[in-house]
């Protein structure tokens, strides 16, 4: 089996997995979204520091749930998994992209309805032509943090504190993903160009996809 | 004709601690080898070295012809079949979704799932999830798996504890049908009588040495 078939064959595995398991729909979703309306709660009828807060908190709040949704359970492989994976001859790097892409679909869903739900709750003003830029913006932030989740993953395999060091690896990487997606609309509403912010991103995007793809098969030896 | 393993002097460390020491082992086309030893002398080890799952410290070997130390073992691991001491399917997808997930990675026929559970006796059981399945049935879709992907080492480690006697037949012909293909078996156990209804060569493996057993 080729590269790309087992790529896909891993990813869709993931997904019917994660729909059986319900982990980002039914757990980092709803929490997600709860988070969201701790804010107004919070500031009570001020209602313009609301509208002004809103891009920022959701920058901000899928950031930290991203983070739960790249390092999900079904992302995760057991020792035994991962021996019988090797036997079967599948690529480590198949296995890196086929997680990207599994993750950037959970991801993507999860941000565009976190969203949604934002855009409900604080009414924020929105510039002309948001809609495309706030689309392109949170779905390239989404590939960036699963690519970061994923490779996060592969360094942390088999250990006991997988998830907060998996966290401290991706916390300070993802710097340039929120800066990238966050400035993006805030120049679309200063008006002073949002390429360089989305250059930022798909630079961004490509080289953790390089490094993904380059590292996943010496990862996977010397966490053997 | 060339062995299907060939290890001189092998040592093996995990995590600092000498775990193989200098293991000397060679396993003929046909063969089937058995290794005894207490818990903890070392057995799994053994074996995931042979499988190329665990890298040496010292000494050197060929598995199935390609050096240990080589960087592109994908080919050989191709040719490995192994059952360890904990079925490794995916507990949220059912027997028959672990079996044509596996067929699909390895790039086999998926039409051979089903006939593959059904010589396994899990023809019946086939839309049930992995976690609801006993351990001598996840047992039975590793056997199962072997089968689809007839192997031409097998490795197999304490694979028949836990299981009825029915399993065991199971594993029993999986280890003629390698022999008679020209495939080599290794087979461990912490039980030797066990060992010596199946294999015509029986070592011991105590402190990380192999010696030829008594």
């Amino acid at each position: 089996m080729t590269f790309w078939p087992q790529a896909f064959e891993i990813a869709r595995v993931d997904l019917i997995v994660e729909r059986r398991i319900g982990d980002t729909l039914r757990i980092v979703l709803p929490f997600a979204v709860v988070a969201l309306m701790v804010f107004p709660l919070a500031l009570g009828l001020q209602l313009s520091t609301i509208r002004d807060i809103g891009f920022g908190v959701f920058w901000a709040l899928g950031i930290l749930f991203g983070m739960q949704v790249a390092l999900r359970q079904s992302a995760a492989d057991t020792p035994e998994r991962r021996d019988l994976q090797a036997l079967l001859g599948v690529d480590a790097a198949a296995r890196f992209v086929g997680r990207t892409l599994s993750g950037s679909v959970l991801m993507g869903g999860f941000l565009l309805i976190l969203a949604l739900a934002m855009l409900a709750l604080y009414a924020p003003r929105l510039p002309t032509g948001v809609w495309p830029v706030l689309v392109v913006s949170t779905l390239l932030l989404g590939i960036g943090l699963t690519e970061l989740g994923t490779l996060a993953g592969e360094v942390t395999t088999g250990l006991r504190a997988r998830t907060s060091l998996a966290s401290l690896i991706v916390a300070p990487l993802a710097l340039p993903l929120i800066i990238g997606a966050s400035q993006s609309v805030e120049a679309l509403e200063q008006d002073t160009g949002i390429l360089p912010w989305v250059l930022l991103l798909v630079t961004s995007d490509l080289a953790l996809a390089v490094a993904g793809v380059a590292l996943a098969r010496p990862l996977e030896e010397a966490t053997r | 004709m060339d062995p299907i393993v060939d290890f001189r002097s092998i040592g093996v460390s995990l995590g600092g601690h000498p775990v193989l020491r200098g293991v000397n082992l060679t396993l003929a086309p046909g063969e089937v080898l058995g290794v005894s030893g207490p818990n903890g002398s070392g057995k799994t080890t053994l074996i995931r070295t042979i499988a190329t799952l665990t890298s040496i410290d010292s000494g050197s070997g060929t598995v199935l012809g390609t050096d240990l130390t080589s960087t592109s073992l994908v080919p050989t691991r191709r040719k490995i079949g192994m059952i360890g001491h904990h079925p490794a399917l995916i507990p949220e997808l059912t027997l028959t979704e672990n079996l044509t997930h596996a067929a699909r990675l390895a790039g086999i026929e998926v039409t051979r799932v089903a006939n593959a559970l059904g010589v396994v006796g899990l023809e019946g059981a086939s839309d049930r999830r992995a976690d609801a399945c006993s351990f001598g049935m996840r047992r039975r879709v590793e056997i199962a798996h072997l089968l689809l992907t007839r192997p031409t080492l097998l490795l197999l480690d304490e694979a028949a504890s836990g299981l009825d006697s029915s399993a065991r037949d199971l594993i029993s012909a999986m280890v003629d049908s390698t022999r008679s293909r020209g495939g080599g078996t290794v087979v461990v156990s912490h039980d030797e009588s066990q060992l010596r209804g199946i294999a015509e060569n029986v070592m011991s493996l105590s402190g990380g040495r192999l010696e030829p057993s008594r």
